[in-house]
């Protein structure tokens, strides 16, 4: 597979993310290759809330581990605010569904290592991290390690972490399904809240129908494997990003007709086992 | 506090029962004395050469420096060799078959090697000890390195970190805990290879001593000399397990 010359981008000028004809093939050491997206284009706008929904396996991680740039890019482009992907950077922040701290580092240190890489001076490092950590709720928790931390606390620090480099784009794998429900209902409404008071373009994968259309402008749903884009739903209601929103007639409607979408995919990802 | 004693007492009894057993059967005269000397003979034996300043004491001291010169080079060199294999291809590709033919050879058959390139003194003893441990050390620290969660790296790269910060900052420490297991295993070896080494040809150290008076007919002397390496190793892996705990406090 060859990479499309940069130049032909239609991405290139362009604020948010654009990801255009991106395949992405996993090559086993034994056994068959297995295509996990196919030809995939999708746009997301700057300072837009935008969920990857679809049934497991069907290379929703895969595709924001490319956007990422933590694994190289097979075939197409994917460009971030107008610059090409090509490998990690703190533009991009990321949130995992299992938190990735750094164990040996107390919740301080978590957050404060991506400041030092970040080369700013200590007081304004010591300060950001303190404000970080308030606003996630872990103050008295900052000499704490991650072991000691449930589930929902480590997953805090962890955005906390992110959100402390301040990145123009929030890469979020599954960051909530690895927590309980009440815990994740709750984080979802933190992230409300701490997304309407900076918005930043936000790419949130998850298999949740329900978070997805709560939290998203708009949900796109993937096939199953090989992924491809089958359908983007439109999930804006007007007064923005509210936890309230999901007792509307309208909401309820909205996450009963993405859910149909992804049962069909799930129903055909089921069969072709 | 006495109750720690006490729980102390109760996880070992099944020593202490042991040594009624031992103690129980000699006195009785069920196997004899040549097979089995009184574990009280041992005992006072064990004193007598405790105090002796060319007795237990010397001989151990001198068993424990050769075992950590030995291990302390090997937990240098593996690690860094180890952990370089692990995040480097090409000296990956240039140290792997050395370890892979090295690995399965028992050390112990390296004695008279070392006996005949070096000679007999300190240096030949501590190499065999160096290369005995050095194997499981850079097997553990490759294994260690290798199996870093990705995540753990991708976050970093992800917040800036160089190649190097990365190795240093995030890598080396997530792979430690189990770093440090290899080098418990280390230590076990390097406790075997003192005293094999020893045995074979010294004129000092425990194993040395264990030799000379098993030869010289004192059988109380030589168990006195076996209990004593043991009593070491033992106390060895629990001072082990006790810094290992401290340094990797951030576990649970």
């Amino acid at each position: 597979m060859e990479t499309q010359p940069a130049a032909a981008s239609a991405g290139a000028s362009r604020a948010g993310i654009v990801i255009e004809d991106v395949m992405h093939e996993y090559r086993p050491p034994r056994g068959r290759p297995v295509l996990a997206l196919d030809r995939l284009n999708l746009e997301v706008k700057e300072r837009e809330f935008i969920a990857i929904l679809g049934p497991s396996g069907c290379g929703k991680s895969t595709l924001l581990y490319l956007m990422g740039g933590f694994m190289p890019l097979q075939h197409g482009q994917i460009t971030v605010n107008g610059k090409v992907v090509t490998g990690p950077g703190p533009d991009r922040g990321i949130v995992f569904q299992h938190f990735a701290l750094f164990p040996w580092k107390t919740v301080r240190d978590n957050v404060l290592y991506g400041l030092e890489k970040q080369r700013l001076p200590r007081a304004e490092r010591e300060d950001i991290a303190k404000r970080f950590i308030d606003l996630v709720g872990l103050k008295g928790f900052e000499d704490s390690y991650p072991s000691q931390l449930s589930g929902g606390m480590k997953q805090r620090v962890a955005i906390a972490r992110t959100l402390a480099i301040d990145p123009d784009t929030l890469l979020m794998d599954e960051p909530f399904g690895a927590l309980d429900a009440q815990t994740r209902s709750l984080m979802q409404e933190e992230l409300i809240a701490i997304w309407n008071r900076s918005p930043k373009t936000v790419v949130f994968v998850t298999h949740d129908v329900r978070e997805a259309v709560l939290l998203a402008d708009r949900v796109a749903v993937m096939t199953a494997r090989p992924g491809r884009l089958k359908e983007i739903v439109d999930t804006k209601f007007p007064g923005g990003l509210d936890p309230d929103i999901a007792r509307t007639k309208e909401f309820i409607e909205r996450v009963d007709y993405t859910w149909n979408l992804v049962r069909e995919e799930a129903v055909r990802a089921e069969r072709e086992k | 506090m006495t109750h720690k004693i006490i729980a102390t007492l109760w996880r070992y009894s099944p020593l202490l029962l042991l040594a009624a057993v031992w103690e129980g059967v000699t006195q009785a005269h069920l196997v004899s004395q040549y097979a089995l000397p009184t574990l009280s003979g041992v005992l006072t034996s064990m004193w007598t050469l405790a105090i002796d300043p060319d007795g237990l004491v010397y001989h151990t001291s001198r068993s424990i420096m050769r075992g950590a010169a030995g291990l302390g080079a090997a937990v240098v060199l593996g690690t860094t060799a180890g952990v370089l294999m692990a995040w480097y291809r090409p000296v990956r590709l240039l140290l792997k078959p050395f370890i892979q033919m090295f690995y399965p050879l028992p050390k112990s058959a390296l004695i008279p090697l070392t006996i005949m390139w070096i000679g007999l003194g300190d240096p030949s003893k501590i190499t065999l000890i160096f290369i005995g441990s050095l194997l499981p050390i850079v097997v553990s620290s490759f294994n260690a390195t290798r199996g870093v969660d990705s995540v753990l790296i991708w976050s970093a790269r992800g917040m800036g970190a160089t190649d190097r910060e990365l190795l240093w900052e995030v890598v080396v420490p997530a792979a430690l805990p189990e770093i440090m297991n290899g080098y418990r295993v280390a230590l076990a070896l390097c406790f075997i290879l003192v005293v094999a080494g020893e045995l074979i040809i010294a004129n000092n150290g425990i194993g040395f001593l264990i030799n000379f008076l098993g030869e010289g007919g004192d059988y109380k002397g030589m168990f006195a000399g076996v209990i004593t390496i043991s009593l070491v190793g033992f106390l060895a892996d629990r001072g082990y397990i006790m810094l290992m705990r401290r340094i990797l406090i951030w576990r649970e």
